[in-house]
């Protein structure tokens, strides 16, 4: 007995330093997961949310983390397949992770969000797709508005700015595409529109010469295109081929910044409304934008900015919490009003409601000679009437 | 009538370009009994080379050349050399299965090396529209059908008419008897795949300013290609031709009197008549052949 006390207590200090460099990185790190589509159909919305939201990373950490805390990411490729996404989220749940960021295609973000809410994560997602944030989930945040907010903003323009009767609707047939349709047809029928042509496409679909023709043949006013960032590139191109001169209007993706770049001159003149642009006359987020293109050498789209803001929402609700307590943050998130001037990360003025949506000012943005220009700011659905 | 015009004349254009990796297939299932399952891989790859040598400011011409080289040197050789040599003594199902893999491979190792996203690929025809009774055609739909179609041909000429394109026949129909007549045989069969390359790269050409410059583009060219051979013939160079157009244009004509939804299903479906009724082919002789 006699030798082993002191060896003990030799030991002792040593042990307790094992165990302080064991808990401490634990303990001082808030863990985060980003899941986004890096391959696939998705893989231009999912490189830019992963690029934002590592920008983001990289600053908060600069400025000494969170609470004093640094945040660890993990990166994942959900190669834009709802299963391999879901796999990933209870990955990510096993990780004991505080957050989520991802997946961007709502298609995934349905099927991985269960795993996420099973384990009380916190999950951002720039999915537009209306259903996402009707199920219930307490754990689920948007970092874009739902449809239900984008499309009457877009409807209303094509009923009260180009004055347009009838609407042929080019859509693409996965979860954001019919989703959208279902908003945009509420949206239409609300402001008097009437969709005399509704084409269904295929997610990554080549050829578009026979949608474009059935648009065309249907002669209305405006050709509505909702489809992802290549479809819509293809779409704009077979548009412009076969010599289609009506208004061609979409929302955000239409003139995203690489559908402009693949579409070429084929996107000038294509109008959409935009919730988030990094051309938005805002000086946070030409300031963003500044800094992702210093960093990754490109012009970010709206996903970027979608990844990048996500982390700061999180940062600002694990502060209002005061500890990166999960349960107790996503509680605080519901209903939380972010002001741009307290958080610059937001960059606008946000209000996050009891669903996860969000409610903030938005763009009408045109493509020009590979630029989007913002022709019109409408402000925060909650500005005019609360609880519109 | 013009929307039919219409959608056929873009399928014209999309087919062509599934007739010259179909030709690819022909090709080298007539001089080495192989079939290549990478051959889209074999079109997306040379995209992104192109790509990569106008990056280093060469005119696309120029970057065209070159890629047509290092396309011979690696799709070309190094796969004869690295794949179908040591596999062929071994039978169809072990290429098979390696030119899966291969493919696998170079569609992954394009996503993880350079980039998963779609890039721009400059045309080579200017951005014209013509409209022709009805009809909006582009100059890209035009040039894309000519090009095609002049490499096709020139393929079949070259085969028939010189002293070559006849010995690379004759290996192909009998070896043995072929080297009792002094044709240096393994030399014929090189020919074949750097020929094969080069089409690849053509279409790579012609392909990528409508597909964009992606890791994934080659998976359904490759198979859409794969029936466009089977349906036009496997062992028949013009069949390839045939059988591409009949794949572009009745996807396309499917797509807008049927339903897009099935646009993808056509090809298969021509496929099964064709293999239930004709099993040579369209233009296919049925021949008994010694691999």
């Amino acid at each position: 007995m006699s030798p082993t006390l002191p060896a003990l207590r030799r030991l002792a200090p040593i042990a307790a330093a094992g165990l302080l460099a064991l808990a401490l990185p634990a303990q001082a790190q808030i863990k985060v997961a980003i899941l986004q589509e890096l391959s696939g159909a998705g893989a231009t919305a999912g490189t830019n949310a992963k690029n934002g939201a590592l920008l983001a990373i990289k600053e908060i950490n600069e400025a000494g983390g969170i609470l004093g805390k640094k945040i660890e990411a993990t990166v994942a490729d959900t190669q834009s397949n709802p299963g391999v996404a879901k796999g990933l989220a209870a990955k990510a749940a096993d990780d004991g992770v505080v957050a989520v960021i991802g997946p961007t295609f709502s298609g995934s973000i349905m099927v991985s969000m269960a795993e996420t809410k099973r384990a009380e994560i916190i999950n951002f997602t720039g999915g537009e797709a209306a259903a996402i944030t009707k199920q219930g989930n307490p754990y689920i945040f948007r970092t874009s508005f739902t449809q239900e907010t984008a499309m009457p903003k877009a409807a209303r323009y094509i009923a009260d700015k180009l004055k347009a009767k009838t609407v042929a609707l080019l859509y693409v047939n996965n979860d954001f595409g019919k989703g959208g349709r279902d908003s945009f047809m509420k949206a239409a029928e609300a402001t008097g529109l009437k969709v005399t042509a509704d084409i269904s496409t295929e997610s990554g679909q080549v050829d578009w010469s026979a949608p474009v023709l059935k648009a065309k043949q249907s002669n209305a006013d405006v050709v509505f295109v909702y489809t992802n960032e290549e479809e819509s590139a293809r779409a704009l191109r077979e548009l412009r081929k076969q010599g289609v001169t009506k208004p061609i209007v979409g929302e955000t993706t239409l003139v995203g910044q690489k559908v402009i770049e693949l579409a070429g001159d084929a996107a000038n003149g294509a109008v959409a409304h935009v919730g988030l642009t990094v051309d938005a006359p805002n000086p946070q987020v030409l300031k963003f934008k500044a800094k992702f293109f210093q960093e990754y050498k490109y012009i970010p789209d709206h996903n970027g900015i979608k990844g990048y803001t996500a982390l700061y929402l999180l940062k600002a609700g694990i502060e209002k919490v005061g500890k990166p307590d999960r349960v107790a943050v996503a509680k605080a998130l519901h209903g939380m009003q972010i002001s741009a001037a307290k958080v610059p990360g937001v960059l606008m003025d946000v209000s996050i409601d009891d669903k996860g949506d969000l409610d903030r000012e938005s763009y009408i943005v045109e493509a020009k000679d590979g630029r989007q220009i913002v022709k019109e700011v409408l402000p925060a659905l909650g500005a005019k009437k609360p609880g519109a | 009538m013009t929307d039919f015009l219409q959608l056929f004349v873009s399928g014209l254009a999309t087919g062509a370009i599934y007739a010259l990796a179909a030709l690819g297939f022909t090709l080298l299932w007539q001089a080495s009994g192989t079939i290549n399952f990478a051959q889209g891989e074999f079109v997306m790859l040379p995209a992104f080379a192109m790509l990569g040598f106008a990056a280093l400011g060469l005119p696309i011409a120029a970057a065209f050349a070159l890629t047509c080289i290092v396309a011979v040197l690696v799709l070309g050789w190094g796969f004869k050399r690295g794949i179908v040599d040591p596999l062929l003594k071994f039978g169809m199902m072990p290429i098979v299965v390696a030119t899966i893999g291969l493919a696998i491979a170079m569609r992954n190792g394009v996503r993880a090396g350079y980039s998963a996203e779609a890039h721009p690929f400059p045309s080579l025809f200017a951005d014209k529209l013509f409209n022709i009774a009805g009809v909006t055609v582009t100059l890209a739909d035009l040039g894309t059908l000519a090009v095609a179609l002049l490499l096709v041909l020139g393929t079949q000429a070259f085969l028939e008419k010189t002293v070559t394109g006849r010995a690379m026949q004759a290996v192909a129909q009998n070896t043995e008897s072929a080297v009792v007549l002094g044709i240096d045989v393994p030399r014929m069969v090189f020919y074949t795949f750097a020929i094969n390359a080069m089409l690849a790269c053509a279409a790579a050409l012609l392909v990528a300013p409508t597909y964009l410059a992606k890791f994934d583009i080659g998976e359904p060219l490759g198979t859409k290609a794969f029936f466009a051979a089977i349906i036009g013939g496997f062992n028949n160079s013009r069949g390839a031709l045939l059988g591409g157009l009949i794949v572009g244009v009745s996807e396309n004509l499917s797509a807008a009197y049927v339903s897009p939804t099935y646009k993808d299903a056509v090809a298969l479906v021509v496929f099964m008549l064709v293999i239930l009724f004709k099993p040579q082919g369209l233009l296919g002789q049925k021949v008994e052949r010694k691999v």
